[in-house]
């Protein structure tokens, strides 16, 4: 009985093929694009672990104040049974910018941690050497520049880390210090307490999850935010697919239930049909995504580097959990997009009517239910704005006022279909034009609501990095103020360098930095010169009076934004600085694009304070024709390396570039966002296409041809596209508005002024309108050369 | 002659449908069409109304050829010349009754007043409700409305009464015979039913392909 009933209810895809592809390509297209984004995070989030746990990811003993550590501290230590390994970080040039290098002690360091093995693997003498091995991944190794001899590639290090031995780093950096020592797992039961040995250093535990990871979340998060989206869009088209097909089998499933089959029968046969196809679209699904996230990965792997400075391996390898989670979440899907139609079934009545319910015809109660569902949608929302903090209470307000938009669409659209409908001509074609096209709402609603969130989605990205783009370029402007930028190759080359180009050049502004530890966290220190190229140019949000005469009398520091929000800082508190020492902020200025905290003291305080200061990069100031002579003098003359010198044009185009970069993921997912909702607009008109003819046969059979029908069918579709695009456009904008000063403050640490981009809501709605007239096209097109036949059929099929 | 069909043929495959069939209406006249379940009744009626083409022969409504039209001049005579009635009513579910009424007249460019048509047909306390909310025999009534309202000069209806039990049918086709009649109109109706086929002024039969009285 069992294949039976199966075949009966089989026979109906076979019969509908498009609708079968409808049902699965929607199910592949929502579960392609949420495991494409699970891929990306997955592999980012590996080589995040890969670099936390490159030592083990252990117990260290630092000082808090972020003074380096001594090697009496570490001789001390040992001769007191405290079991440690010393470790030095620090920078190698890179091909397109630096790269860290780990220092670690071969002797000493744990052999089971990925550093371990690594110097295992080219064994003990070749890493100590006598220039020391510097060890990294093929795809690290490429990226380092001028250390080819002492370069040896281990497959499977972490990303964008480099290990070498102590010594080796000690020298690069030229300094004997460490900066903090591996606890290592298995210590003596016996030993002094540490604060007899080493008064200065405190246990620092490990954390469960990376600075990188932990910093790196609101990236994710946001990708994550993407992937549902796409998802919840494409199960839009499995609902309506799911819908139709069921609504069609009502009287074979009462026919079924008539002739003795039980609902519990018949329910788990359309349940194991549903799983078929879920598996099916869901492995379908799950290959694009491989390729999807196969594309976008070389994308978001610049993205992390450009805006947290994570290094992501720029090659997919997926564990197999994730296929398993792609099949769980399709067939999750699935059941979530038929879970009610389910329930009708196992409600049916073997007496029910075989009358078809009009599947696309809603009554106005389900609007109401729409509507209030809206409403509390939007509270939630709205609570979590204003109660809650941090990246979720964000992303709840998003998400809530997206969902609360698409529930609240039908009836909007409605209300304004009505008003239409008054302040047209009263004809009677254009009369029943808006009549009927809001009688079809309920059927093209869900497609609809999945088009609004594609476009308010894209709207508010676009204006969101518009606007991010638009302050960027000024703040560039403001930031790269000098016009030549160049960097000695030894600090010992720096005074006959200066000596060369301080005659030729009005001003030379020393840019000197150090890396340190600000308030717990990496940071930078800047020195600066007083100068009248910061105290017209420097990019400052809030200050103090006469700041800048307060900079050059020492009598405090300036602040990056970043920095200022996560202490809380504002003009006129005191900052906890590292080597244990304090100073008073006198501006928060906008750093766009840095991950990093950055305090900028004056130049002498900077090299009073610190003695590890990189001293070799310097601003020019000079008149822009003069760049080209110069550039010649530097390189000819002076015998620098052109590399070395960098014009300011250059610096915000490459800066640009790497900020175009940066947000070409998001791009990208704003496209398949579109695609996905254009489909759902497709397989919605396709499938409503059929079941519209016996509504447009009266109209054909008392005097209006096909083409005019098909015509107005094309009108239908671009007009509803119209008007949701406009109906987008606020939600887009709030949307926008939540990104910039809410998502970006919680995420990044600063925040950007909202500016609108009027061009690119054109460019928007000719894709729409594109997107809709081809999806309309095609179901017109089969309207317009329709057979009579099919036509006079509606009538013959009457008795 | 409102009405002129000649030598008319129609084949679906190996069956011959219609074999030559030839009929002629006039201005008020009343005509049964009678057959057996697949003689071809429908097909005649879509034939004149221009539905569907025929195989051979000619189809003229007020002396014009209606398959020697475009497809969008023959739509154009279907909204001014003729009228037609389903069994299924196939009003427009999103218009009110009396939009559905006045749409073909409308369509065809002429202004109505339905308050008189509606009054004749019983609907006048139903002209802003829509069709859903109306019985079958309502509908049927409305369908008729919309027929009449654009002054045809031929009403063609299909089994008009099929849907609807022996009261309410008899009490619609003789609304349709006496708006006809009232009108002026040609009558050409598919019917089942030999006792309501009396009712005309006359009755024909269709049977394999030919045309009997």
């Amino acid at each position: 009985m069992i294949r039976a009933v199966l075949l009966a209810l089989l026979s109906h895809w076979k019969r509908r093929p498009f609708q079968l592809f409808t049902l699965v390509t929607g199910l592949a297209l929502a579960t392609a694009l949420w495991s494409g984004v699970q891929a990306l995070n997955a592999e980012a989030r590996q080589s995040y672990d890969d670099a936390a746990n490159l030592l083990g990811g252990d117990t260290r003993l630092i000082d808090p104040t972020g003074a380096p550590v001594s090697s009496e501290t570490f001789l001390a230590l040992r001769q007191n049974a405290w079991l440690v390994s010393p470790v030095i970080e620090g920078w190698l040039p890179g091909r397109d910018g630096r790269v860290r290098v780990v220092g670690v002690d071969p002797l000493t360091m744990p052999l089971n941690s990925p550093a371990g093995a690594a110097v295992a693997n080219i064994g003990i003498a070749d890493f100590l050497g006598p220039a020391g091995a510097i060890l990294a991944s093929p795809a690290t190794a490429g990226r380092i520049a001028n250390f080819d001899e002492q370069l040896r590639t281990i497959d499977g290090l972490a990303p964008g880390i480099a290990i070498a031995d102590i010594s080796t780093v000690q020298a690069i950096e030229n300094r004997v210090s460490y900066d903090h020592f591996i606890l290592l797992p298995e210590q003596p039961f016996e030993q002094p307490e540490l604060v007899e040995i080493a008064p200065n250093l405190a246990i620092e535990e490990p954390d469960t999850a990376s600075d990188l990871a932990r910093l790196t979340d609101s990236f994710h998060l946001n990708l994550t935010a993407f992937g549902l989206l796409s998802f919840v869009v494409g199960l839009f088209i499995v609902n309506g697919a799911v819908g139709l097909a069921f609504e069609q089998r009502r009287t074979v499933f009462r026919t079924l239930r008539a002739i003795g089959v039980s609902n519990t029968v018949l329910v788990s046969l359309l349940i194991a049909e549903l799983l078929i196809f879920a598996l099916v679209a869901g492995a379908i699904g799950i290959a694009l995504g491989y390729l999807i996230a196969a594309a976008l990965l070389p994308d978001v792997a610049a993205t992390l580097r450009g805006l947290y400075g994570a290094n992501v391996e720029g090659a997919l390898t997926l564990a197999p959990s994730w296929w398993l989670s792609g099949l769980v979440i399709a067939v999750l899907g699935t059941a979530l997009a038929a879970a009610t139609h389910l329930a009708q079934v196992a409600r049916l009545s073997p007496l029910a009517t075989a009358q078809p319910r009009a599947w696309a015809l809603a009554s106005g109660g389900t609007m109401r239910l729409q509507l209030g569902l809206a409403g509390i949608a939007l509270a939630i929302a709205l609570t979590a704005g204003l109660i809650g903090g941090g990246l979720i209470a964000g992303f709840t307000l998003l998400g809530g006022m997206l969902i609360a938009a698409a529930l609240a669409l039908p009836s909007a659209l409605t209300w304004v279909l009505r008003i239409a409908e008054r302040l047209s001509p009263d004809r009677p074609l254009v009369q029943w034009f808006w009549a009927d096209t809001r009688q079809q709402l309920p059927g093209l609603s869900l497609a609809l609501m999945a088009l609004l969130l594609a476009l308010a989605a894209n709207i508010g990205v676009s204006t969101m990095v518009g606007s991010f783009r638009l302050t960027f370029t000024g703040w560039l402007d403001q930031r790269l103020a000098s016009e030549v930028y160049i960097g000695a190759e030894e600090e010992s080359d720096v005074p006959a360098l200066l000596a060369f180009v301080t005659p030729r050049v009005e001003a030379v502004l020393p840019i000197w930095h150090t890396d340190a530890d600000i308030a717990g966290a990496p940071g930078e220190i800047y020195g600066v010169v007083d100068h009248p190229t910061y105290r017209e140019n420097w990019p400052l949000l809030s200050a103090l009076p006469s700041v800048w005469d307060q900079i050059s009398d020492g009598e405090g520091a300036l602040v990056n934004e970043q920095l200022a929000r996560r202490e809380d800082l504002n003009p006129g508190d005191t900052l906890q600085m590292p080597g244990g020492w304090s100073t008073t902020v006198l501006g928060v200025y906008s750093d766009y694009g840095n991950p990093l905290g950055q305090v900028i003291l004056p130049l002498e305080v900077l090299t009073d304070r610190y003695s590890d200061v990189d001293k070799q990069d310097f601003g020019l100031r000079l008149p822009v024709d003069d760049i080209p002579d110069l550039r010649e003098a530097l390189i000819k003359d002076f015998g620098l390396p052109p590399e070395n010198i960098v014009d300011q044009s250059e610096l915000k185009r490459f800066s640009l570039d790497v900020f175009d970069r940066t947000f070409a993921v998001s791009a990208a997912l704003n496209v398949l966002t579109l695609t996905i909702a254009a489909v759902a607009i497709l397989t919605s008109l396709l499938t409503l296409a059929a079941m519209r003819l016996p509504q447009l046969a009266p109209l054909w059979a008392i005097g209006t041809s096909r083409r005019v029908l098909a015509r107005i069918e094309v009108i239908r579709a671009l007009t509803l596209a119209v008007l949701t695009f406009v109906l987008a456009i606020p939600v887009g904008l709030v949307l926008a508005w939540v990104l910039l000063a809410v998502i970006n403050v919680e995420a990044f640490g600063w925040r950007l002024p909202l500016h609108l981009f009027p061009r690119d809501w054109i460019w928007l709605l000719a894709l729409s309108l594109l997107a809709a007239g081809l999806a309309s096209l095609w179901p017109a097109r089969r309207l317009a050369t329709r057979a009579p036949a099919d036509l006079i059929r509606v009538f013959s099929h009457e008795r | 002659m409102v009405v002129y069909v000649s030598a008319l043929k129609k084949r679906f495959g190996d069956v011959t449908i219609l074999d030559g069939v030839e009929l002629t209406l006039s201005r008020g006249e009343s005509v049964a069409l009678t057959g057996e379940s697949g003689s071809g009744k429908s097909t005649l009626l879509h034939i004149v109304a221009g539905l569907e083409p025929p195989d051979a022969g000619t189809v003229k409504i007020d002396e014009t050829d209606v398959f020697a039209l475009s497809d969008a001049d023959r739509a154009r005579l279907r909204r001014q010349k003729i009228g037609i009635v389903f069994q299924q009513f196939n009003l427009i579910p999103s218009l009110t009754v009396a939009q559905n009424i006045s749409f073909q007249a409308r369509l065809a460019g002429e202004s109505v007043d339905t308050t008189d048509l509606a009054d004749s047909l019983g609907l006048t306390e139903h002209l802003s409700k829509f069709p859903e909310q109306l019985s079958g025999g309502q509908q049927q009534r409305v369908a008729i409305g919309r027929a009449l309202a654009a002054n045809p000069s031929v009403i063609l209806a299909d089994e008009p009464t099929g849907n609807l039990d022996e009261t309410t049918g008899d009490a619609v086709f003789n609304l349709l015979l006496e708006a006809a009649k009232t009108s002026g109109t040609a009558l050409l109706v598919v019917t089942h039913s030999t006792r309501l086929a009396e009712k005309a002024d006359r009755k024909l039969h269709l049977s394999h392909g030919m045309l009997t009285p």
